[in-house]
């Protein structure tokens, strides 16, 4: 140990433990896995958006070679998928919940709808049978977008939910904030769209469905960022699996960012069926199935007014949005509108009244779920983009607006009128650093230059806060959670002192791997080559929630040191007992256990070997051994916020717009890798800005999706993505032991506003108030072209 | 069925295969070379990319029996045997330019090929144009486009290690 150590502790950057495989091929991806006499499942998808089911023709199917078996609804009865968090209206009642049957029962509600599968020995086998089942479909009128769920007489998607109605729900005091709206010398209204996006993590959702009869142990492979969570929905409400029968792995995932968070159809269904074939089953999407069956993005149209006082300062909020839930409530797409977006409305402002109500609809598409930031990116783009608008209409710098707003640091913790309680938080030092880093003093200059090659040049900001670490068991439980939502960390400490780690989080590319470990060497003082994160299996981890809403380390870290506080509490006894000191007398710092004031010290490994090898120990006081468990429930969400500023440059003759410069300033709290936390950043702001600029989820009419594919939905590419300049600015998180925030989602949320008030301003002579998103070439083009027209004329 | 003989990084196979087989189903689920992953079904993400016959191919978008008497290197065939990493691996790793990692073998091929194929060197303009042919949605390319850079110095033997990520910053 006399060699010089590099210190990988908390806020070092080591090299991730998970590249090397990941690197060489050596990743174990779901679809990777075969199991033993494995077949292949493919789904049969509806084509229609709405129709009803007249009746199946399997026979022809099942002659074909190959084919082991095929279900439709009529043989797979069993629960339906289920909705994680109640929602009610304004009266009280409860929302409408009408059943997600994995196999349609009847009816299809949206093209990608399951009809049937076909397990066969091949998968090309399972294919070429799903193509020879017949389908009887009365194809019923779609409703696709909103207005027309909406719209008097239109299609109803389910008996149970008139009006294509899940909830209108409300938070605030009505009565507060028309008393404000009265008051005000301003008052600013706007209307936006925040754009329908597909997530299209690169790993396609996959599913193994394994079964042993000798047992009756039902284990289930799915891409997955929650496996006790699958396991808990899947085994209680849809197939009623007893917990002790049913194994859920979710091994190396290929990125999720919310996609892979709900309980899917396929992974009952291959569940189910393994246990009728008796034979494991493996069912991968191609992309064009991951289109039109991955829960969707965003999809909220909004008006919004702000009133204002003669000074700018803002006195009340007035929100209404129409939320869309697509054809089925996916698990947590009740909460994204609600909790998860009328919540942050207050932004980083101290404006007093807020209030939200929010319609969530129904429609002949996808189901729509928390895609990264869920709910705080459209609550972000609808303020930060108010403000924008607000400034021009007073003539209040945009700056200035946004300073004489801000909460000030010293007014900590903040209660805001929508809920939540702010703990931390430094606005106005963020702002500061993110103008100095992006240069916003020299951009006329800059703007001057460019319109001298003819480019139009825009600078947008965007100030931002979000609510992550998800989530205080109880409050969630109050706002209609249906489940707790702590963390579980279990510290296995072996003989020889290294250390297994048990987490119930889950890594699909945060790097849990290296960073949980850094907690660790940080407190044990082993290196992390010493330390390894177990994850994905529930057969191995006690329990967990999972990974989202940026919460695997303030609630899923905090666990952890909970768990390590337990081991350094026992280790403590055991190195008192072999000192002959007073328990309250011994020391822990970083790998040497110390009687105070005295040169008697114990190492890790001595204690280590002594719990597991308890010859001279305090038998009659503690059990051997050093392996603890802690369930940590956070006591309040945490608050990331920041500043971003974007800088664009759009072609007139063709409309591109470019990312010149990205300046991001975060505060996520005690950062442990800023490698990781910076990679993370950055790969947020990468889909902030195709959300911005390219990325937009298209529907026809009568319900066909559009944007189907990689040749049809833009995905950020290298090109459309600039140097992206990412720094931290810490405030402590004040109520987790790490003071961590989180970092996985405000790339995400704050981003998109800084594009569009980038392209709003490079517009600025063009009578432009708003772009909707994505700011395509040919939409920026036309608006170009028509102000040319307008000013020629 | 028909027969394919092929070398795969380094290995003579021969396998039967249906007319209608991808090479990427051969090397997946005949050889169990899972490094290489599909990621799409329209030849856009690049995920599958793999060299054949010292090109990068897409391996979704070419049938097992096109690769005959092919020389295919898949990004299990990268490395060394004594497991050191090729220059493109180490600079993944030492910029932190892979996430999730589903993307990384096909993005570590093309890089590798687009690199070869310029050896007078690639600016940052010309690596993010290069990739064209490849997503990643987990990094915003930022780290991906410096890794590049910084191995294709090594790669053409103007700098014997690789320039270390933080100097780079």
């Amino acid at each position: 140990m006399n060699a010089p150590v590099v210190f990988e502790g908390i806020g070092a950057s080591p090299k991730r433990k998970e590249d090397l495989r990941f690197l060489s091929g050596r990743g174990n991806y779901t679809d990777d896995i075969n199991r033993p006499n494995q077949t292949y499942a493919v789904m049969l998808r509806s084509p229609h958006a709405h129709a009803t089911i007249r009746g199946i023709d399997t026979a022809a199917a099942a002659a074909m070679p190959g084919v082991v078996a095929i279900f439709t609804g009529a043989d797979m009865v069993v629960g339906s998928l289920p909705c994680g968090w109640l929602i009610h209206n304004k009266d009280g009642s409860p929302m409408n919940e009408p059943g997600h049957p994995p196999l349609a029962q009847g009816k299809v509600r949206h093209v990608g709808d399951i009809v049937a599968v076909v397990i066969a020995e091949t998968r090309p086998q399972a294919r070429d049978a799903a193509e020879a089942i017949a389908v009887d479909y009365d194809v019923l009128p779609a409703a696709t977008s909103m207005a027309a769920a909406l719209a008097p007489g239109a299609p109803l998607l389910h008996e149970g939910a008139p009006g294509n109605v899940c909830y209108d729900w409300h938070i605030g005091d009505l009565a507060v904030n028309q008393a404000a709206f009265a008051q005000a010398k301003h008052v600013v209204e706007f209307e936006l769209v925040n754009n329908r996006l597909i997530p299209n993590a690169m790993e396609p959702r996959a599913a193994i469905g394994d079964y042993d009869r000798t047992t009756d142990q039902h284990t289930l492979y799915t891409t997955s960022q929650n496996p006790h969570v699958i396991r808990l929905l899947m085994g209680a409400f849809v197939l009623q699996i007893p917990e002790h029968k049913l194994r859920v792995v979710a091994p190396d995932v290929g990125g999720g960012f919310g996609s892979k968070i709900f309980h899917y159809a396929e992974e009952a269904v291959v569940t189910w069926a393994a246990a009728r074939v008796n034979r494991p089953i493996k069912w991968t999407a191609d992309r064009t199935e991951s289109f039109m069956s991955d829960a969707h993005g965003r999809d909220h149209v909004t008006k919004a007014k702000l009133a204002l006082a003669e000074d700018g300062k803002f006195l009340g909020l007035h929100v209404s949005t129409t939320a869309n839930m697509g054809a089925y409530l996916s698990t947590f797409a009740t909460s994204v509108p609600t909790y998860l977006h009328a919540t942050l409305l207050a932004g980083v402002y101290t404006t007093p009244t807020v209030y939200a109500e929010v319609k969530a609809v129904f429609t002949n598409t996808v189901p729509v779920d928390a895609y990264r930031g869920a709910g705080r990116p459209e609550a972000t783009f609808l303020l930060e983009r108010l403000v924008d608008v607000a400034a021009r209409q007073t003539g209040i710098d945009k700056l200035e607006l946004r300073r004489r707003n801000f909460i000030p640091a010293d007014a900590f913790p903040y209660q805001t009128p929508v809920a939540l309680q702010y703990d931390s938080g430094d606005y106005q030092s963020t702002l500061a650093q993110a103008l100095k880093t992006a240069d916003w003093d020299g951009f006329e200059a800059r703007r001057a230059e460019a319109a001298k090659r003819g480019k139009l040049r825009g600078i947008g900001i965007s100030t931002y806060i979000e609510a992550c670490g998800i989530a205080p068991s109880a409050v969630a439980g109050a706002l209609g959670a249906r489940a707790g939502l702590y963390e579980v960390g279990a510290i296995r400490v072996h003989p020889t002192g290294s250390v297994s780690v048990l987490t119930g989080t889950h890594s699909h590319g945060q790097g849990h791997e290296t960073t949980l470990a850094q907690l660790v060497t940080d407190r044990f003082g082993i290196p992390l080559s010493q330390v390894d994160i177990v994850h994905g299996d529930t057969d191995k981890v006690p329990f967990g929630m999972g990974t989202y809403g940026s919460r695997s380390l303030a609630v899923g870290g905090s666990a952890m040191v909970k768990a390590m506080d337990k081991i350094v509490a026992k280790a403590r006894r055991i190195a008192a007992h072999l000192m002959e000191a007073s328990v309250d007398d011994v020391e822990f710092d970083r790998g040497t256990f110390r009687v105070a004031g005295t040169d008697k010290t114990k190492s890790w490994g001595e204690i280590c070997l002594t719990a597991y090898v308890p010859h001279n120990y305090p038998i009659e006081e503690i059990e051997p051994g050093l392996d603890e468990t802690a369930f940590y429930d956070p006591k309040n969400f945490t608050y990331p916020g920041g500043c971003h500023i974007c800088e664009v440059e759009i072609d007139p003759d063709t409309g591109i717009c470019s990312v010149i410069n990205f300046t991001a300033v975060d505060d996520v709290g005690r950062v442990i890798n800023p490698m990781i936390v910076e990679g993370q950043v950055q790969g947020g702001v990468a889909q902030g800005i195709g959300q911005a600029l390219l990325e937009a989820c298209a529907y026809d009419a009568s319900g066909q999706l559009l944007s189907g594919s990689f040749m049809d939905y833009c995905m950020p590419r290298a090109g459309d993505v600039g140097t992206l300049s990412v720094a931290t600015h810490e405030t402590l998180c004040t109520h987790n032991p790490l003071g961590v925030k989180g970092c996985g989602e405000v790339g995400a949320i704050g981003s998109p506003p800084a594009v569009i008030n980038a392209v709003v301003d490079a517009l600025r002579d063009y009578g432009v108030t708003h772009v909707e998103m994505p700011a395509t070439p040919a939409k920026l083009w036309h608006i170009i072209n028509s102000g040319r027209r307008a000013a020629a004329e | 069925m028909p027969q394919v003989t092929l070398t795969v990084n380094g290995k003579t196979h021969t396998v039967e295969v249906e007319a209608r087989t991808l090479l990427v189903e051969l090397l997946r689920e005949k050889l169990r070379l899972t490094g290489t992953h599909v990621g799409c079904d329209t030849s856009q993400c690049g995920a599958c990319v793999v060299q054949m016959n010292g090109d990068s191919v897409k391996s979704c978008t070419t049938l097992a029996l096109q690769a005959e008497g092919a020389s295919v290197t898949t990004i299990e065939g990268l490395a060394k045997p004594d497991g050191t990493l090729h220059p493109m691996q180490e600079a993944f790793r030492e910029y932190h330019a892979l996430q999730c990692g589903f993307c990384t073998p096909g993005m570590v091929m093309s890089a590798i090929d687009l690199v070869e194929k310029h050896p007078q060197g690639l600016s940052e303009h010309e690596i993010r144009e290069g990739l064209e042919g490849n997503l990643c949605r987990c990094t915003g390319y930022h780290n991906i486009v410096k890794a590049i850079g910084a191995a294709q110095e090594v790669m053409h033997g103007r700098s014997a290690t690789l320039a270390p990520a933080h100097a780079a910053e």
